[in-house]
């Protein structure tokens, strides 16, 4: 199939419904509309479902209502739309039902702008609503990676029967290259959905819930989902390595846009003699743990650099993995504020000057 | 005993098993009622039912269909992801009037202003009844409860909202009609409302929502006795029994 030219938004939009989800639920909101836009037109052609509904916090529970059938169901939101779905995405994650969601990040918090970020790495890995569950989440970093996550979150939100979140800033969602759809686009084979909701003819009644009111069988519950989540550890891991060396001493991580731009500044430096590598998580949860580890504790590295839109977030999980053996240096603009590959370089720049690398303070005795 | 004939049965929409509503509550009547019409229509083995927060969150318990169990006030959406992806099937939802007409109340008339096409059981008391005896949007003036413990002050909280009054200005629903359970004949009429919304539902028709008032004796602090001769002279009253939007008048209008 030959390559076209398509807008991050629709990509994804076109991405969701090739891989089999014919319906779509959504409140408009920037910068993701297009997403709307664009299946609000294409539902019809394939005889799929498109519902604009009354609010966010509507749309998580349509999608909630709409995944008990076990069709595909998708939305998508930017950041003050997500935080309305948490309640949804809670009860959702609880009932163990699938479901994907994309997230084109702006800035917050509150209302806060319409430029891209990546301050709701907490909210999406962390956990954003209430109780002992996660999402699985992806965070492309072109717009074909964007089409390419997309079609896998379907598979893996009904293999693990769990939510999962596709994180985009708004770079993603608003900027343009060339994609390329699968042919035949096969997955892997799936359990049967003998779960869902279909009428109870000749069974027992099936009940969605997430209510034990039996503290045992509620901690069961919580237990179920967490083995799910380590499973998810040791088979859903992914990131990326770009120009990693033996020879250098910084280690920069970033994900998502961010890391494009680190990638620019990383082939600049190349040309002025400089050799800096990049770690990208593709998957903020699982995180992936063991392989940043083995990045950053190579013989000649010796400061590691993360750097996000943001004002720090991801960075925390980087020193819970790293766990002190080397000194962390983080850098960050947020509100919709998108670091230049200079800043990048010029941050790369002050850590290699000798008296800045590491040497931690001693603390004087009070 | 041949000349015996059975004219009584439990239906089949309805689990063999014990309630764990209140003497006096009117759930389960409603319940069979419920159950009795997908009996009747034959419909039990293509619904689904959403359940609520509240007291009757335990409704899967009891009614034999298929179930979902909604955040508080989203029943309504969830039947509309759900009845949207399966037009075929039949599905209601079972709500209280702190669920539908408090945290809900943006997604019932969202759903009914959309014309879903599924069906509501409200079930109004007028208190909430699960978390133990709170004012409800639709307590009575002077009504006492466990946050209004001087009697509803509507020069402080505003009159008790009334739901089928409210949907009926909406141009898109189907079939309104607000009903009681507290004599066997309002149980009769009750019965035929029911059957009247479920075949909306069948028909492919917009919205369809049946009212019930009901009774909390527990939180009311009235004995069953005493709870239904409050519906009667106190309730039905503030909140009239009728059809507040009838499909086939409509046709003809």
């Amino acid at each position: 199939m030959p390559k076209i030219l398509m807008k991050g938004n629709e990509a994804i939009a076109e991405a969701a419904l090739r891989a089999g989800a014919t319906n779509y639920f959504c409140y408009p909101i920037t910068p993701q509309t297009e997403v709307a836009e664009y299946l609000a037109r294409r539902m019809p052609e394939v005889g799929g479902v498109f519902l604009q509904a009354e609010s966010e916090v509507a749309v998580g529970n349509i999608l909630f209502g709409a995944a008990a059938t076990g069709k595909r169901v998708f939305t998508s939101s930017s950041s003050p739309g997500i935080s309305l779905m948490q309640e949804a995405i809670s009860y959702i994650a609880g009932a163990q039902l699938p479901c994907v969601i994309v997230n084109i990040m702006r800035g917050g918090p509150g209302l806060g702008g319409i430029l891209p970020a990546q301050s709701d790495y907490f909210q999406a890995v962390k956990g954003g609503g209430h109780g002992d569950y996660r999402l699985l989440v992806l965070a492309p970093s072109s717009i074909q990676e964007a089409v390419d996550l997309t079609m896998l979150s379907f598979y893996l939100a009904d293999k693990y029967r769990n939510p999962v979140m596709v994180i985009g800033d708004g770079m993603i969602g608003q900027m343009m290259e060339p994609v390329e759809f699968p042919e035949n686009y096969k997955e892997p084979p799936l359990p049967p959905k003998d779960w869902a909701c279909t009428g109870a003819k000749d069974r027992e009644p099936h009940i969605i819930k997430s209510l034990f009111l039996d503290p045992i069988a509620l901690e069961e519950n919580s237990l179920i989902l967490h083995r799910k989540y380590e499973q998810m550890k040791t088979e859903e891991v992914r990131c990326e390595l770009y120009k990693t060396s033996p020879k250098n001493k910084i280690l920069i991580v970033s994900y998502g846009t961010m890391a494009r731009i680190c990638q620019t500044a990383i082939d600049e430096l190349e040309a002025e003699g400089i050799s800096v590598g990049l770690f990208r998580p593709i998957s903020l949860f699982p995180y992936p743990e063991k392989e940043l580890y083995t990045e950053v504790v190579r013989k000649n590295i010796e400061k590691v650099l993360v750097i996000e839109m943001s004002i720090g977030q991801m960075v925390e999980d980087v020193e819970r993995i790293v766990k002190g053996a080397r000194p962390i240096q983080f850098f960050g603009r947020t509100g919709g504020v998108v670091p230049s590959p200079e800043e990048a370089k010029e941050q790369i720049k002050l850590l290699l000057k000798k008296e800045t690398i590491a040497k931690p303070r001693k603390k004087k005795k009070a | 005993m041949e000349d015996t004939k059975t004219i009584f049965t439990r239906p089949t929409a309805l689990k063999e098993t014990v309630t764990h509503y209140c003497p006096g509550c009117t759930h389960g009547v409603i319940h069979r009622l419920v159950a009795e019409v997908l009996d009747e229509l034959d419909l039990r083995e293509r619904t689904l039912g959403v359940a609520p927060v509240g007291c009757s969150v335990f409704a899967y318990n009891y009614i034999n269909t298929d179930f979902l169990e909604a955040p508080h006030g989203r029943a309504p959406a969830l039947a509309t992801g759900f009845k949207r992806l399966r037009p075929d099937m039949i599905v209601f939802t079972y709500q209280g009037d702190g669920d539908l007409a408090s945290i809900g109340m943006g997604e019932i008339v969202h759903s009914a202003n959309r014309g879903e096409k599924f069906t509501v059981i409200f079930v109004n008391n007028g208190i909430y009844g699960m978390t133990g005896g709170q004012m409800a949007p639709t307590t009575l003036e002077g009504q006492v409860t466990t946050t209004s413990p001087r009697g509803r002050n509507v020069a402080d909280v505003g009159m008790p909202i009334r739901v089928c009054e409210l949907l009926a200005s909406l141009a898109t629903p189907a079939y309104l009609e607000r009903v009681a359970v507290h004599t066997p004949q309002n149980i009769i009429r009750a019965k035929r409302a029911v059957r009247k919304a479920f075949t909306c539902q069948v028909e492919n028709r917009c919205f369809s929502l049946v009212e019930f008032l009901s009774t909390c004796p527990t939180n009311w602090g009235l004995t069953p006795a005493e709870s239904k001769k409050w519906v009667e002279e106190r309730t039905m009253k503030y909140f009239p029994l009728g059809c507040y939007k009838d499909p086939d008048k409509e046709v003809k209008g």
